[in-house]
C-alpha cells in the first residue's frame, strides 16, 4: 500500500498515512486527483480504479471515503477486507463511530492505524489484540482525571 | 479546562469559521500561540500544543517550525509526549529534512526501552519514515529484536525489517537467518509479517528465492491448518479464517512456484482444496479465492487445475457484484495470451459486460474484448465493438477506435468489409481517431479497384449528410476527386445507384471548401480533388476553373499556393493537364527499418563484410579509378535518360510541384524509372523516401540480351554532405532475355538537405567482353528536399 486517505464529501481531508516519501507539494497534488476522481464517481460503481500506475480502491461509509493506492500486485478485495477492519476497529474504540469523532480525535485516529499498519503492510490479523494494544497504551498515556473529564460527541 | 479539551475546542472554532478569510485569520492565531508555546519550554502542554499544529497541518496550512518541537517531544520521558512527538514526526518530518536525522538517536535509545510500546513507538516511526542512512544505522538493532523478544514487537521489527531491506536492499542478507525461523511462531500477526519479510526477500534477489523454496512444505502446511481448521473467533472474517494471513501466503507460494516444478507440484493439493473449499459468497473468501486463481496461473500447476481457475474466473464474471467482475476481468486479460481458448468460452459474458453501467467495468471489458477478436469471431465481435463506439464514454472513444481498426486490419474477411467497418467509425467517432487513419484508409481504398465505385458511392453520400467528422470528409474528398468518373456513371452493382450531376459534386465540394467547420487540411483536399475533377467531367470545368482562382489570393498559404499552381495548369499547361491528374496507381505500404550510412559520405564498394563471391577485378581496382567518380560528380553531366512514367519528373517546375502533392503520399514509394539503358542492359531506380532526410533507393538490373551478364557490379557516389550506404546485391549474374533481375539497395541520408545526385558506375561482363560504363542521375523523383515545405498529402 502507498498510502492510504480519509475525506469527507466535500473534500476534506480527515487523515492522511503515506508509506512512501515524497514531497509536501506531490503528495497535496496525489490528495487532489484522487479525491476528485473518487468524488466523481456514481454511487453504485466498482470500487476500484486504474490511476496512473497505481490501483485506487476507495469505499464509502456514511459520510466518509476511505481510500488506498495500491501497487500492481496487491489484492483489491482483500484492500476492501482491510478498510472495513480499519472502520471496525474505529468503530470498536469510539463506540458507534462517525465523522465528528475522527474530526475531534484525529490522533487517536492516527494510533489506531498505527497499531493495524505498519509500513503499508497488516501488523495484525486480530481485531482483539489491536484494541487491547489501544486500550493499555492509553491507560499510560491519560491520568483517570483525563478519562473521566473527555467529553464524548 | 483539561488540555486535549482545549484541542478540541480549536477544532470546534476552527470549523465555525464562516469563510476562507476567516479560518485563515483563526488559524493564524492559533499558530503564534502555539510558536509561543514551544517557546516556553517544558510546562506539560507541548503535547497538546503539537496536536493543534497537526490538526492545522492536515488542514493543508505549513507547519514545519513544529519539526524541531516533534524531535524534543520524542526524547522526553513522557510516554504521551513520546507518542505525540512520534506522531509528528511521521506527519511532518521525511527523508528530506533534516531533522530526521536527530531522531535517529531518540529511536536507538527507545528500542531498546523497558516498555513495550515506547518501542513499538519506535518502530513504527522508523518503518514509516526511516531514511536510508537511519535504516543503516538501526537496522541491526531491529535484527535482535526479530531474535529475542515478545510477539508484540516481532511482528512490528518483522515489517519494520521489510521497510529497511526497501530502502537499503543490500541489509538484506542480515535479516535472512532470523526470517526463516520466524515461520514456526504461532502468533498470526508475526506469521502474517514474516511471509511478507521472506515475499520481499525472494523478490529482490533469485538465490535467496532458492533458499526459501525448502520452505514450501512449512507454508503449504500452515496454510492447511489455516483452510481445515474450526472457527476461531479472533481471526474470523465471514467464516473465512484469518483472509489476510491466507492471501500473503498464496502469494509467497506463487513467487515460490514460478518456473519451478518441484515447487509447484507440492501445492498442486493445496490450491486445489482451497479453490474448491472457500466461500465466495462474501468479499473476503473471493479475495482468497482470486489469489489463489492467480497463483494457479502463474506456477507450473497441472491442467486440470489450470481449468479449474478459470471456471473460478467465469464464474465470478457472472456474480451479481461489480467488483468482482472487474477482478475477473482483470485477471482474464492476464492470461488471455496463454489460455486464449478458455478465455474465448466467456466471450459472450464479457461482451455483455460492455453494456454494464460502470466505466471501470466497460474499461476492462474493452480491452478483453479486443483481445479476444480473432479471425472466426470478427464479424459478431465487431458488431458489438461498434454499438459499443457510439454509446462509450467519452475517454474510452480513441482506445476503442484504434482497437476496432488495428481487428479490422489482422482479421478483415473481406475488403468490403473492412471498407464499410472503417466508414462506420468514422462517421460515429471521427474526431477521436489518429492521424494515420486517413493515410491508412486512403492506401486501402485503392488497393481495392473492384471496390471503388461502391466506396465512392458510400463516401458522398456519408460527405452530403455531415461535414463535421474531418478525417471522413478527407478521405471522401479524396476518393471524389480520384473516381469521380465512376459516382457521375451512376451505375454500381452493390449499391442502390443513385444520380448524382456534377453540379451536385460540385456543389458538394465547394460546401467543404467553405465551410467553417473544416480544417485546412481538409480544405486542401477538397481544393485538389476539386482540381481532379477537372478532366472527369465534361461539363462544369468553367466551374472548376473559377473556383481555383477565387481561392488563389485565399489567407492560408498552403490552399494559396495550390490555387495558383492549379491556376496556372490550367492556363499555361494546359496540353499536360490530363496526364498529370490521371488517376494514381496502386500505393504500396511502405516497409519499415532504415539504417543510416556511416559518417564518412565517400564513395562506398559495395558491402563485402557478407560473404559472397566478390569480384576480384572489382578489388583489385585502384582508388584513383573511385577518385574518378568523385571528381566528375561536381563537373558536366551525362545526360540522363529516363522514361517518362505517368507521374515521373518532367521539366516544369509546377507541375514538379503538382506531382509532389499528388504523387506524394507520405509514405508512398515512386515507380521504378529506367536511367540507364545500353547494350541489353537496362537499370532501373525505385526512390522510397523514409523520412525527411532519409531515403532507399533500389537500382534493379535486368538484361534483354541472348546471354546472362556476368560480374556484374555497381558503385555509387554521391555528394559531400550526403551518407551512403550500399547493401549487398542480391548476386551479380543476371540471367538473359530477362529471365531474372539483380536489385541492389542504397540507403541515403541527407541531413543538410542539399540537391540529391548520383552517379552509378556500372562493369559487367557479356558474351567475354568487360563493360563498364557510367550513368549521373541528376534528379530523383522524391520531393521535399529543396527547402519546399512538406505539404500535406492531396
Amino acid at each position: 500500500m502507498r498510502f492510504l486517505l480519509l475525506f469527507s464529501r466535500q473534500g476534506k481531508l480527515r487523515l492522511q498515512k503515506w508509506f512512501t516519501a515524497l514531497s509536501d507539494h506531490d503528495k497535496k497534488k496525489i490528495i487532489r486527483d484522487v479525491t476528485q476522481m473518487v468524488l466523481a464517481r456514481p454511487p453504485k460503481a466498482c470500487n476500484f480504479l486504474q490511476w496512473r500506475d497505481l490501483k485506487i480502491v476507495y469505499r464509502r461509509y456514511a459520510s466518509l471515503y476511505f481510500c488506498c493506492g495500491l501497487e500492481e500486485e496487491d489484492n483489491e478485495l482483500l484492500t476492501l477486507e482491510l478498510l472495513h477492519r480499519y472502520v471496525e476497529l474505529l468503530d470498536q474504540y469510539f463506540g458507534n463511530v462517525c465523522e465528528l469523532d475522527i474530526i475531534f480525535n484525529f490522533e487517536k485516529a492516527y494510533f489506531i492505524l498505527d497499531e493495524f499498519v505498519i509500513g503499508g503492510e497488516v501488523q495484525e490479523t486480530s481485531k482483539a489484540s489491536v484494541a487491547k494494544s489501544m486500550e493499555e497504551s492509553d491507560s499510560l498515556q491519560e491520568t483517570m482525571e483525563e478519562y473521566v473529564n473527555k467529553p464524548t460527541y | 479546562m483539561t488540555p486535549s479539551v482545549r484541542l478540541q475546542e480549536m477544532i470546534r472554532v476552527i470549523r465555525s469559521a464562516r469563510t476562507q478569510g476567516e479560518e485563515r485569520g483563526i488559524i493564524q492565531r492559533e499558530c503564534a500561540d502555539i510558536r509561543a508555546q514551544f517557546r516556553q519550554g517544558d510546562n506539560g502542554e507541548r503535547s497538546h500544543s503539537l496536536a493543534k499544529l497537526l490538526y492545522v497541518h492536515m488542514l493543508g496550512y505549513p507547519a514545519h517550525f513544529g519539526q524541531m518541537e516533534c524531535v524534543r517531544l520524542i526524547a522526553s520521558p513522557r510516554y504521551n509526549e513520546k507518542r505525540m512527538g512520534y506522531l509528528g514526526a511521521m506527519m511532518l518530518l521525511d527523508e528530506k529534512q533534516d531533522a530526521s536525522l536527530l531522531i535517529t538517536n531518540s529511536i536507538k535509545n527507545d528500542l531498546s526501552h523497558s516498555s513495550q510500546y515506547v518501542q513499538s513507538l519506535a518502530l513504527c516511526t522508523l518503518a514509516c519514515m526511516g531514511s536510508a542512512e537511519m535504516c543503516r544505522d538501526l537496522a541491526s538493532e531491529i535484527e535482535r529484536l526479530l531474535r529475542a523478544s515478545n510477539s508484540y514487537i516481532k511482528k512490528k521489527a518483522t515489517l519494520c525489517a521489510v521497510h529497511i531491506i526497501r530502502k537499503v536492499p543490500e541489509l538484506a542478507e542480515l535479516f535472512i537467518p532470523s526470517a526463516r525461523s520466524l515461520l514456526s511462531e504461532k502468533n498470526h500477526g508475526v506469521l502474517h509479517g514474516a511471509v511478507v519479510l521472506i515475499t520481499e526477500l525472494c523478490e529482490r534477489n533469485p538465490d535467496t528465492l532458492d533458499q526459501f523454496r525448502k520452505a514450501v512444505p512449512e507454508l503449504v502446511q500452515i496454510m492447511k491448518g489455516l483452510v481445515t481448521s474450526s472457527y476461531s473467533p479472533e481471526h474470523n472474517v465471514a467464516g473465512i479464517s484469518d483472509p489476510f494471513l491466507q492471501v500473503r501466503i498464496l502469494r509467497l507460494l506463487r513467487i515460490l512456484g514460478h518456473n519451478n516444478d518441484t515447487a509447484s507440484d507440492a501445492m498442486n493439493d493445496l490450491l486445489a482444496q482451497v479453490a474448491t473449499n472457500t466461500d465466495s459468497s462474501k468479499t473476503a473468501g473471493s479475495a482468497v479465492l482470486y489469489e489463489t486463481v492467480l497463483t494457479i496461473m502463474d506456477i507450473n500447476s497441472e491442467s486440470g487445475l489450470r481449468v479449474l481457475a478459470v471456471n473460478i474466473l467465469g464464474r465470478f464474471l457472472l456474480n451479481n457484484d461489480r467488483n468482482i467482475r472487474y477482478i475477473s476481468m482483470t485477471s482474464l486479460q492476464k492470461i488471455v495470451q496463454t489460455d486464449h481458448n478458455a478465455v474465448q468460452r466467456h466471450r459472450g459474458t464479457i461482451v455483455d459486460c460492455l453494456k454494464d453501467q460502470d466505466t471501470s467495468v466497460k474499461r476492462r471489458a474493452l480491452e478483453l474484448s479486443l483481445a479476444l477478436v480473432s479471425a472466426v469471431n470478427i464479424r459478431s465481435m465487431m458488431k458489438e465493438l461498434l454499438i459499443f463506439l457510439s454509446t462509450c464514454p467519452l475517454e474510452l472513444r480513441s482506445q476503442t477506435a484504434s482497437g476496432i481498426f488495428n481487428a479490422a486490419e489482422r482479421y478483415s474477411p473481406s475488403k468490403r468489409w473492412h471498407i464499410d467497418t472503417i466508414l462506420h467509425v468514422l462517421t460515429t467517432a471521427g474526431g477521436d481517431v489518429r492521424d494515420e487513419t486517413v493515410p491508412n484508409l486512403i492506401q486501402l481504398i485503392s488497393t481495392a479497384s473492384e471496390l471503388h465505385c461502391y466506396t465512392v458511392h458510400k463516401l458522398y453520400r456519408a460527405l452530403v449528410k455531415d461535414i463535421s467528422q474531418q478525417s471522413l470528409v478527407q478521405v471522401a474528398c479524396w476518393c471524389i476527386g480520384e473516381y469521380g468518373d465512376l459516382l457521375l456513371k451512376g451505375e454500381c452493382e452493390e449499391i442502390e445507384p443513385v444520380q448524382v450531376s456534377e453540379d451536385d459534386v460540385l456543389e458538394a465540394l465547394e460546401t467543404v471548401l467553405q465551410s467553417h467547420m473544416s480544417s485546412p487540411a481538409t480544405r486542401g483536399f477538397a481544393l485538389t480533388a476539386t482540381m481532379k475533377l477537372s478532366t472527369r467531367i465534361t461539363d462544369n470545368v468553367d466551374r472548376i476553373r473559377s473556383i481555383v482562382s477565387i481561392y488563389g489570393s485565399c489567407i492560408d498559404l498552403e490552399l494559396q499556393q495550390r490555387a495558383v499552381e492549379y491556376n496556372a495548369l490550367f492556363k499555361k499547361y494546359d496540353h499536360m493537364r490530363a496526364a498529370v491528374l490521371e488517376r494514381m496507381p496502386v500505393i504500396d505500404k511502405n516497409s519499415p527499418g532504415h539504417t543510416n550510412g556511416d559518417t564518412s559520405g565517400e564513395i562506398k564498394e559495395p558491402d563485402t563484410s557478407k560473404p559472397k563471391p566478390v569480384e576480384a577485378g572489382l578489388l583489385s581496382e585502384p582508388v584513383s579509378q573511385v577518385c574518378d567518380l568523385l571528381d566528375l560528380l561536381g563537373g558536366t553531366d551525362t545526360p540522363l535518360q529516363p522514361n517518362p512514367a505517368p507521374t515521373s519528373t518532367s521539366t516544369a517546375t509546377s507541375s514538379a510541384d503538382l506531382l509532389d502533392l499528388l504523387g506524394g503520399l507520405e509514405p508512398t514509394p515512386v515507380p521504378s524509372v529506367t536511367v540507364y539503358e545500353k547494350n541489353g542492359l537496362s537499370l532501373k531506380m525505385q526512390c522510397d523516401k523514409q523520412t525527411e532526410t532519409d531515403i532507399t533507393v533500389t537500382l534493379i538490373a535486368s538484361n534483354s540480351t541472348q546471354s546472362d551478364i556476368t560480374n556484374f557490379t555497381l558503385q555509387a557516389a554521391v555528394p559531400k554532405s550526403v551518407q551512403l550506404q550500399m547493401k549487398a546485391p542480391s548476386g551479380n549474374v543476371i540471367p538473359a532475355h530477362g529471365l531474372g533481375q539483380v536489385t541492389q539497395t542504397i540507403l541515403l541520408n541527407n541531413p543538410n538537405k542539399v540537391s540529391l545526385k548520383m552517379r552509378v558506375r556500372v562493369s559487367y561482363s557479356n558474351q567475354g567482353a568487360v563493360h563498364q560504363d557510367t550513368v549521373q542521375i541528376d534528379s530523383f523523383p522524391s520531393p521535399a528536399w529543396n527547402g519546399q515545405p512538406s505539404i500535406s498529402p492531396l
